[in-house]
């Protein structure tokens, strides 16, 4: 029977050995967010250089959501990768944990690192684009539980991401990395998705991150309340419902041919 | 009848890697691209129907070089691999059906160190502990008794893994085994590559282990000596398959003397198997 308080302790092992790694990389964690921060600022800048105030938050709202999704989907195909290069991947897979367990460590660590990472950034926005962005109209509550919502879709979508570094690390980083840059294409992130070829929008509306954008952009700009946006909540809902448990049972199939043919070996 | 109960027991247990065979000339552009669309395979058979039980109490030594089979033998125990044939049972669970209840009560070092190298010895040793539902205040307690019995200086416990020598690495690979408290520790070359101290350090340390509680330890190694100091029963493995195995008194009577000088555990091997220790690549 799973014991709870167990499985607690061990999904916090996760947690706590991820930051920790944070500390020891502080320097490459510094370069990572002054990019995030120069993204974002060079971004609405543009729009600045325009003289279009509105357009400004738009586009930042694109790059801070972007920022945050990433990490989601990134988190734990990263955190397998980085265990492959150690070796250490061996010692994970051997201890007596569900994997379930596991990969919720993981998960829980890309939520926290994620909302931290992006909360920064946010907080120093309005001391470079002043009078540009106003955030006075914007409905937080909408907002915080668009984030919530659509952050199970990203994990389900990073649970399958992670296959790819566990079968080949230095061939999953790049799989993950075109996974990344086709949802950043087909999700509207800097622009409306009906700018899209029309053989491309298809592809858009199967992306949780069009309706994430969409809402948190109603959120943030028109000032719009939950309700108005069940109907993008409820899909990221179902998407989420649909492909965290399909993230699972890919990586359980993944881990069992890594198993049979011998790739958990730090050689590869 | 009463049937024995081993701590290990492996029946007919065969592993087979298929990879892609490597060209034996320099091919034209236009072959490379046809080898694109039919890759000719090659078979390894890495275990090859090996069958061994060990006792609750008993050092069993796999003695065998580079590339027979030692290696892939300990994944399969440790539930790393799956078997593509034959049966594994630690302590009467199969480690495939059973998997979560064998690894309980399991633990494996192997020849390379395998930590995060930028986190310190006790932020690995705390996180490996967690990961078998033990405290960091208990975890940290048990590593500093462990790492101070190998004489490892329990100050460096806060250095970055990567500062430490490869001696105190596997020093510390050793705690991260034991701090669970296995019934079953599987040593895959524990002393490869450590300087002589170091070496005679984790040798008397396993023998500590052994003479203190009723753990099953499976050694796989390349030295000689070793094995024949800290192992009650030892298998030659060649080419995946078990060529030998018994005492190291039953295994010296399978080769008559030369010359009237005695016969070494080494002349058994290089006897047996017609290669050097140091032959292969695993």
């Amino acid at each position: 029977m799973l014991n709870i308080r167990r499985e607690t302790i061990i999904s916090y092992a996760f947690i706590e050995r991820n930051f920790n790694l944070l500390k020891r990389y502080l320097n490459w964690e510094i370069l990572f967010f002054s990019y995030s921060i120069v993204n974002a600022l060079t971004i609405g800048l543009i729009m600045v250089g325009r003289g279009s105030s509105a357009d400004v938050l738009y586009l930042v709202i694109g790059a801070l959501i972007w920022g945050f999704l990433s990490i989601m989907m990134r988190e734990v195909s990263d955190a397998i990768t980085w265990e492959r290069w150690e070796g250490t991947i061996e010692y994970t897979f051997m201890a007596p944990i569900y994997r379930i367990t596991h990969l919720v460590g993981s998960c829980l660590f890309a939520i926290l690192y994620g909302l931290l990472r992006t909360g920064l950034v946010l907080a120093i926005m309005p001391f470079f684009f002043g009078e540009h962005i106003d955030l006075g109209s914007a409905n937080w509550i909408t907002m915080a539980v668009t984030v919530a919502v659509s952050s199970l879709s990203f994990i389900g979508i990073g649970l399958m991401a992670a296959i790819f570094p566990l079968l080949s690390p230095e061939k999953g980083q790049a799989a993950t990395g075109i996974l990344q840059s086709v949802l950043l294409l087909i999700s509207g992130i800097y622009y409306d998705i009906t700018v899209l070829p029309d053989w491309l929008q298809p592809f858009s509306k199967i992306s949780p991150a069009t309706y994430t954008l969409r809402s948190i952009r109603a959120a943030m700009l028109e000032n719009a309340s939950v309700e108005s946006q069940a109907g993008n909540l409820l899909l990221l809902l179902i998407i989420g419902i649909v492909l965290i448990p399909l993230g699972f049972w890919v990586f359980h199939i993944a881990e069992k041919y890594a198993k049979r043919v011998g790739r958990l070996k730090r050689s590869g | 009848m009463e049937v024995p109960i081993y701590g290990l027991t492996v029946r007919g247990v065969k592993k087979h890697f298929h990879k892609t065979k490597k060209p034996d000339e320099k091919l034209r552009f236009h072959q490379k691209i046809l080898r694109l669309f039919k890759r000719e395979k090659e078979t390894i058979r890495a275990v090859d129907g090996i069958s061994l039980d060990v006792n609750i109490g008993e050092i069993y030594g796999i003695l065998g070089a580079n590339g027979s089979g030692k290696s892939t033998l300990i994944r399969l125990i440790s539930t790393l691999l799956l078997p593509d044939a034959g049966s594994i049972h630690v302590f009467g669970d199969d480690v495939v059906t059973n998997s979560m209840k064998v690894r309980r009560v399991m633990n494996r070092v192997s020849v390379e160190a395998s930590f995060f190298k930028r986190l310190s010895s006790a932020e690995n040793l705390i996180y490996a502990a967690r990961l078998y539902g033990i405290a960091a205040a208990e975890a940290a307690k048990k590593a500093r008794d462990i790492l101070g019995r190998l004489g490892f200086d329990a100050k460096r416990m806060d250095e970055e893994m990567e500062q430490l020598s490869r001696g105190m690495q596997q020093k510390v690979a050793i705690a991260r085994a034991l701090l669970t408290t296995p019934m079953l520790l599987l040593l895959d070359e524990p002393t490869t590559g450590l300087d002589p101290k170091s070496k005679r350090d984790v040798q008397a340390f396993i023998e500590e282990i052994r003479n203190e509680r009723n753990a099953v330890i499976v050694l796989t190694t390349h030295d000689m000596a070793e094995a024949e100091r800290l192992c009650d029963r030892i298998a030659i493995i060649d080419n995946g398959k078990f060529i030998a195995e018994g005492t190291v008194k039953e295994l010296i009577a399978k080769v008559p003397p030369n010359d009237n000088a005695p016969v070494t555990l080494e002349d058994v091997f290089i006897a047996l198997t017609g290669k050097d220790l140091e032959e292969g690549d695993e």
